[in-house]
């Protein structure tokens, strides 16, 4: 074990870093410019049962400190993701990847995370049920707690892999949708996904976004995530995977000390597409510095006395 | 792609919006004209995608027009600024198909891309024409930098204080090889719609990341959904689905 690992739900991570979903692809534009082995895992694209276009365009806004997307979950659907994306992507990661699912239905989450549980790269299933960019789905199984039970039910019946339930931080009480995804047998969760903004363009009055809204992330969440992970790994006994805004190796120790088992890196990559590899190199000189032996060591160490 | 660092060797207005900085750097990730670079500036979340103008082995010409804040503050870097800049996105334009005779279009600041495009083309010893649209006389940029390559140049302006009055269409003559253009949307649909020739259209979308990460700039196609900024910004006349 290195001093950069981590346990996630039994499988061990060289070190905590995820790209995350939507952020990343299936991992090839990344494996052009850098190694991709070198982290820890990555969550790849939303994949749902259908083939999705995704929204119309423009889906991007630019704002302080962050950005808006209303991407929609473009994705092949699951078959290709099977067919097409997953040998492609055994051919530059040796790693077990995250595989990430969305749904319209329970049906759907049902049907997609069984095909993908067959699937040997796929190491966990990160069941996102917090899409802000979609209608009749998505974000609406996230900010009820029977819902969000129901579904991390039907998954965990035909599944046998890790499932990790992907939270929204659009919620009255996330720790109470944490804790009923938890009780249904979730074995991870994960937040925040992003947080519904709008922008308008002063010279035409329109929003920014086709779609209206769209999901607010980067630097700007940072925050607002360590806040809810630290208050999700207080209530739960299940591993915790914090995102929103990491952009530093500082960022991920910060993180892990709020709860976080692992820590996932989003729009950072969009940035500056070397953002996973400069903070996994960056992290040992951190640690040092903070006097951190192992990474492991640290999660849930705030000092609150 | 690449990621790099270069440094602003002139940064100059063309006119009273649109400017031309030229930057020296490492381009050897720059394949192909028509391709774009995404130039990261401070207090901006998002980088800011620019068509490259022109490039050499250690050179990158960029032409913009400042069109928010963002624009605006790159209209102000002085020589011997430095700026962290992601090169080599983008398809390009595909030189092969040109014929003997091309016809390029461009509308603003979809001018420049189709400068290095008839600097090579020129040095294949094809008979290049070029069509410059613009709104007005004091939006024209680039004429005599054409006609200095060997060019045949044609301006228009839509209220005729210059050139031909009109649309890029009131230029067209039919005696072309191809077409390669690009421009606003409107404008690319009437060149799509006047063209009798196969071609190449340069399309602009909102991007995200700009090296096909995000899926922010995805546009339908006749062969299947296309990301603007990696499988693009270049499309054939074929493909295209105006349905977006």
């Amino acid at each position: 074990m290195g001093k950069l690992s981590v346990n996630l739900c039994g499988i061990e991570l060289d070190n905590p870093i995820i790209p995350a979903s939507g952020t990343f692809g299936f991992g090839y534009e990344f494996a052009d410019i850098y190694d991709i082995n070198i982290l820890g895992t990555f969550s790849f694209k939303g994949t749902t049962r259908q083939p999705r276009f995704g929204n119309p365009t423009p889906r991007i806004a630019e704002c302080k400190s962050g950005m808006i997307n209303a991407v929609g979950l473009q994705n092949p659907g699951v078959e290709k993701v099977i067919s097409e994306e997953l040998p492609k992507l055994k051919k530059c990661f040796s790693k077990k990847v995250m595989a990430n699912v969305s749904g319209f239905s329970i049906e759907d989450y049902a049907y997609t995370c069984e095909k993908l549980d067959k699937e040997d790269i796929v190491g966990w299933i990160e069941v996102n049920i917090s899409c802000p960019n979609v209608h009749g789905g998505g974000m609406s199984f996230g900010t009820n707690p029977k819902s969000a039970a129901k579904v991390v039910k039907a998954v965990k019946k035909v599944t046998s892999k890790p499932i990790i339930i992907k939270l929204t931080p659009n919620v009255t009480s996330i720790v109470e949708i944490a804790k009923a995804c938890e009780d249904a047998g979730a074995d991870g969760i994960s937040l925040i996904n992003t947080m519904l903004g709008m922008r308008i363009d002063l010279k035409t009055k329109k929003p920014v976004i086709k779609n209206i809204m769209g999901g607010y992330s980067g630097a700007g969440v940072f925050p607002v995530a360590v806040r809810m992970v630290y208050e999700v790994a207080n209530a739960v006994n299940v591993p915790v995977i914090g995102l929103g805004g990491v952009e530093t190796a500082e960022d991920v120790i910060e993180m892990m000390l709020s709860g976080a088992t692992a820590v996932q890196v989003g729009s950072a990559n969009l940035v500056n597409p070397y953002t996973c590899r400069d903070i996994i190199n960056d992290l040992p000189n951190v640690m040092e510095k903070y006097h951190i032996e192992n990474l492991r060591d640290i999660i849930g160490g705030v000092n609150n006395g | 792609m690449k990621q790099s660092i270069f440094t602003v060797i002139s940064n100059d207005a063309l006119n009273k919006n649109v400017y031309k900085t030229v930057l020296s750097g490492d381009t050897s990730d720059i394949t192909s004209c028509g391709q774009f670079v995404n130039i990261k500036l401070e207090n901006k979340y998002l980088r800011r995608p620019i068509s490259v103008c022109d490039y050499d082995e250690n050179t990158l010409t960029v032409i913009y027009k400042v069109v928010g804040s963002g624009t605006a503050q790159m209209s102000k870097y002085e020589k011997g600024k430095k700026l962290d800049i992601l090169t080599g996105l983008g398809n390009g334009y595909d030189k092969t198909l040109s014929g003997d005779k091309p016809l390029l279009i461009g509308g603003g600041v979809g001018v420049p891309p189709l400068y290095k495009l008839a600097k090579d083309l020129i040095t294949d010893g094809k008979k290049v024409s070029i069509i410059l649209g613009f709104n007005t006389k004091d939006e024209v940029f680039y004429e005599k930098e054409f006609k200095e390559l060997g060019a045949d140049v044609f301006v228009t302006t839509v209220d005729g204080s210059y050139g031909i009055k009109g649309f890029v269409t009131d230029a067209f003559t039919d005696d072309y090889s191809y077409f390669y253009t690009c421009g606003p949307e409107p404008m690319l649909k009437a060149v799509y719609a006047k063209t009798d020739t196969s071609g190449q259209l340069s399309f602009e979308e909102r991007m995200g990341c700009g090296f096909g990460a995000c899926m922010g700039c995805s546009c339908k196609t006749v062969t299947g959904y296309k990301r603007i900024c990696k499988d693009g910004p270049v499309l054939t006349k074929e493909e295209i689905l105006w349905e977006n």
